[in-house]
């Protein structure tokens, strides 16, 4: 048996469809080079199958996130990761906001942020910057968007140059996309031997 | 390159500007986004969703964000499903309201969505990979009306 859960954490779930996968042995040409199967490579995740009953989508979607994520330049990788936990945490999207809390507090070597922010949601104590950064994404990720002067004055003040506000767009607007399938697609779960 | 995308353009973002400069230094990710674009919207093998289909419930989901720009823009191929854009339409008329009504669940009360609202679908009928092509469609488009939203404010509010 299963649990889903309900609240923000840094333990990453599994992750359980609410709609029937691809089936690996039956997958189509073009579904198995999407997903980059091969005899060497025969692992891949109920979410990648899932995706993959899209296959023109999931072949364009890959290489984007990977992109927008962890091109070279602009703003730091645990400030996109900040992006993306903002928009997750907006839309609800218990795993994705464990996924990238923990990236955060991976590359920051600190649990400070994240803490604060599952603890106290969108009122916790922050540094300046990091309060910038994730009020512009909080904000951006409301339908419709609530980002305005406020919140790019507030960046600008904060010091965040031309490029780096682009990829905190860009990594924001991401989780746009990828809550909706997530949270949409599949629930986040623990087996009942991992709640014990 | 980059510049020439449909994000770019209705957020009307020029070359020698800051925020040209710095779409020109993500060029790949723009061009990228414009490819994620077509899949969803004009695939190759659309399913169930026609082309119309989805261009009308694209500009629903741009009216949904207030983005009427963007939204003329999908109207534009909409042709019967034009009247989706309007959201007083439930789609009835056209014989997608179940559609409709996930459509518009999953982009603007996202967090809130849960098991029911797949499963509504699955009882309309609708199979599990047509399921994913319509979260496919309405979370590409939660990034891309984004991802506009963002450039016009660094346009508009410059440093």
């Amino acid at each position: 048996m299963s649990k889903v859960i309900t609240k923000f954490t840094r333990n990453v779930p599994h992750w359980q469809p609410r709609v029937t996968p691809v089936d690996l042995q039956e997958a189509t040409e073009e579904q198995l080079d999407a997903l980059k199967v091969t005899p060497s490579n025969t692992k891949v995740s109920d979410y990648v199958l899932t995706l993959a009953h899209d296959v023109e989508s999931l072949k364009v979607r890959s290489p984007l996130f990977n992109g927008i994520m962890y091109d070279k330049g602009g703003m730091s990788r645990a400030e996109r990761e900040l992006g993306a936990l903002a928009a997750s945490m907006v839309n609800h999207c218990i795993y994705c906001a464990a996924v990238h809390a923990m990236r955060h507090a991976q590359l920051e070597k600190s649990t400070e942020v994240t803490d604060a922010l599952f603890r106290d949601g969108v009122n916790a104590e922050l540094g300046p910057r990091d309060r910038a950064i994730f009020d512009f994404a909080v904000a951006l990720s409301e339908c419709p968007s609530r980002a305005g002067r406020e919140q790019m004055t507030a960046l600008r003040e904060a010091g965040l140059d031309e490029a780096e506000i682009l990829d905190l767009v860009l990594s924001s607007s991401l989780f746009g996309w990828a809550n909706r399938l997530m949270h949409v697609l599949g629930d986040p779960v623990r087996t009942e031997s991992e709640e014990a | 390159m980059g510049l020439d995308t449909t994000a770019t353009m209705i957020a009307g973002v020029a070359g020698d500007t800051p925020v040209g400069r710095a779409v020109e230094t993500r060029a790949s990710i723009f061009d990228m986004t414009q490819a994620a674009e077509d899949a969803v919207l004009r695939p190759k093998d659309p399913g169930p969703w026609s082309h119309a289909l989805r261009a009308g419930l694209a500009a629903r989901i741009a009216t949904l964000n207030s983005d009427a720009e963007l939204a003329a823009r999908f109207v534009a191929d909409a042709g019967e499903f034009a009247m989706l854009a309007d959201p007083a339409n439930d789609g009835d008329a056209q014989g997608v309201s179940a559609v409709v009504a996930f459509m518009d669940r999953v982009a603007a009360d996202t967090r809130n969505v849960a098991v029911r609202d797949v499963s509504d679908l699955q009882a309309a009928g609708v199979a599990d990979a047509d399921i994913v092509r319509l979260a496919e469609l309405n979370a590409f488009l939660a990034y891309q009306i984004r991802v506009i939203a963002g450039l016009r404010l660094m346009k508009d509010i410059s440093a």
